[in-house]
């Protein structure tokens, strides 16, 4: 009887262990297929060209497969969209943190979170039938399509990320050392510069890396809203065309298994090794000064 | 030498006595206090900001909303809901898209609860630390980081081509459940920690085994909470585009409900996409195309509201 249960519970862990690397599994199947299908590009131009090429004209005759209008594309958007969404995010983190009455807190975080909920189908449609007219008018442009329209949009996408991360992190640094410093004679704001701020860094930096790799990864906004033109950008008000935006737009005209389809493919390994090289960096920081008691900090 | 000799000089140097008398102790106290207002005068300038702050993303969710009433309140009307869409979807209603993505979303849950919920467990009840737990949870965060459109090319390379499902209900349902088990799994894990441990430590004083515990005491303590995250799960599958758009969704299905999982079916998200970007008539259909974002975001925002409320309502209890 005994053994029975024990061979029982030994088969049930290790069906927990399968499922548990389902994921890992999964991610692993991601790459397998992303390279099968995009490697072949390779075949037709080299690594370099492909990369710093500055033509992408997929389908003239002879073709163009240059992606760097594409890459210049989505960091640029995404670099635009940070300088919006970081301090907004890591201020309103501080704010639920440190300032929320718990009522108002109440209130503010599910706010956030169904920000974070909404479909980004319609922040595009958004961005596309009311901000870009109102950019068009205000700022007196031949398209409200652009840069900083798609990078406005991806903000409000990302600040929800920043916020609630670096909320948890601001709210685990302990009181002994906000006491200590407001003991000092430190105002609160002092407090919080001073001392809570620095100790929750490492915190705050993986936050704000994930969200910056939401903003380069997320597609339909900068497919409805980006404007699509595979250029350098040369001003804010520039359309361009990111990565994910080229994949969803191209594919479905893509012949299947054709040079085109790969390069698109080839882009998706690109911009899937820019996500996953953010997220790495963000697991390592989060791993590295992951806080155990105040004398760490 | 010079240099440092004389300022040491006059560091130790009394002040001259005329100096002495003109600071008194009211000068002091009016200096420090000049210091204290201006600390606090900082402090409020800061914190207004950060108000400012938080105030501008209830806006920002204010003006979305408020948008999509004003223009999609109108569209909405009982045929809109039940018809299909008429006369090259200008007209008509968006029924076969609401169950599209009925579909795909239960779907796509019903693949990665069971998988979720059980990573979960092996995580929170199983694992020790190590070097395969910070794999397999390395694995989990970057999965939940790989932008949508990638999850798409998957599905289309995976599970369309490779597995010969075809465009279908199948293929995207199992892409969108790929996407919402990181999801699944986070909440879950919460859930399993809110469980105290003196309710596992009872069972196995019992005589229980540990999976008798897990699956007698851990779980059914747990269950409010794997069940939010199963709601949060169906919102996000409900809201996703870019990956269905090369697995399972079409432009134009005529029949209200699908034959079958191996057949193409209309999302809610997609059909937003294709009006607003390539439909016959663009301008036209606007009124159409607000009403069937509204309709997705009520959707959406209804279930994380529940989920939101429900999950409130538990760690108040927990308390």
């Amino acid at each position: 009887m005994i053994i029975n249960r024990r061979t029982v519970e030994k088969l049930v862990r290790k069906f927990f262990f399968c499922t548990a690397a389902a994921s890992v599994a999964i991610l692993f199947m991601i790459m397998v297929f992303l390279f099968m299908e995009g490697l072949p590009i390779l075949g037709k131009v080299s690594i370099k060209e492909f990369i710093f090429g500055q033509y992408w004209y997929p389908t003239s005759d002879p073709p163009d497969f240059g992606i760097f209008p594409l890459i210049l594309a989505s960091v640029s958007v995404m670099a635009v969209s940070s300088l919006i969404s970081v301090p907004l995010g890591v201020m309103t983190a501080v704010y639920l943190a440190e300032l929320a009455s718990r009522k108002v807190g109440e209130i503010v975080k599910p706010m956030v979170e169904l920000l974070a909920a909404l479909p980004s189908v319609v922040i595009g449609f958004f961005g596309m039938v009311v901000v870009a007219p109102f950019l068009q008018e205000t700022f007196n442009l031949a398209t409200g399509l652009n840069l900083f329209n798609a990078a406005l949009m991806l903000a409000f996408m990302s600040v929800p990320t920043i916020c609630s991360l670096s909320e948890d992190a601001i709210y685990s640094v302990p009181t002994a050392l906000k006491e200590a410093s407001l003991a000092l004679g430190a105002t609160h704001w002092e407090t919080i510069w001073r001392v809570v701020i620095p100790a929750s860094l490492s915190g705050i930096s993986t936050a704000v890396i994930l969200g910056m790799s939401r903003a380069i990864g997320e597609t339909m906004v900068v497919l409805m809203v980006a404007g699509g033109a595979a250029m350098i950008p040369a001003s804010l008000f520039d359309p361009v065309r990111p990565m994910p935006a080229s994949i969803a737009a191209e594919m479905a005209e893509a012949p299947f298994r054709g040079d085109h389809y790969y390069a698109l493919f080839a882009t998706g390994i690109v911009l899937f090794l820019f996500t996953l090289m953010f997220n790495i960096i963000a697991d390592h920081i989060a791993y590295r000064y992951k806080q155990v008691g105040d004398s760490t900090l | 030498m010079d240099i440092a000799a004389s300022s040491d000089e006059k560091v130790f140097s009394p002040p001259p006595k005329e100096k002495v008398k003109k600071i008194g102790a009211t000068e002091i106290q009016k200096a420090a206090e000049a210091i204290h207002n201006r600390r606090k005068v900082t402090q409020k300038i800061v914190f207004t900001f950060l108000y400012i702050a938080a105030a501008i993303n209830g806006l920002a969710l204010f003006i979305i909303i408020f948008f999509m009433l004003k223009n999609g309140l109108s569209a909405i009307s009982w045929t809109f809901l039940t018809d299909i869409p008429r006369d090259a979807m200008t007209k008509g209603g968006i029924f076969p898209c609401i169950i599209g993505t009925v579909y795909l979303s239960f779907g796509a849950i019903l693949v990665s609860l069971p998988i979720g919920v059980a990573s979960a467990i092996y995580l929170n009840e199983y694992a020790r630390p190590g070097r395969i737990l910070r794999i397999i949870r390395l694995g989990i965060n970057n999965l939940a980081g790989v932008p949508s459109v990638v999850f798409g090319l998957f599905g289309l390379a995976f599970f369309v081509i490779y597995l010969k499902m075809g465009v279908s209900i199948a293929a995207g349902a199992l892409t969108l459940g790929a996407i919402t088990l990181p999801v699944i799994i986070g909440s879950t894990e919460e859930a399993l920690k809110t469980v105290p441990d003196t309710y596992r430590e009872a069972s196995l004083a019992l005589g229980a085994t540990k999976w008798q515990t897990i699956w007698r005491v851990v779980l059914p303590a747990a269950l409010p909470g794997i069940l939010t995250g199963a709601i949060l799960g169906l919102s996000r599958a409900a809201g996703e585009t870019a990956p269905i758009m090369f697995t399972a969704a079409a432009f134009f299905v005529p029949e209200k409900m699908p034959s079958s999982i191996f057949s193409k079916i209309m999302a809610l998200p997609y059909h937003i996409y294709v009006l607003a970007t390539a439909g016959t008539e663009i301008e036209a259909t606007r009124p159409l195309q607000y009403g069937t974002a509204l309709v997705l975001i009520g959707l959406v925002l209804g279930m994380n509201l529940l989920a939101i409320i429900w999950r409130s309502r538990l760690r108040r209890k927990l308390k």
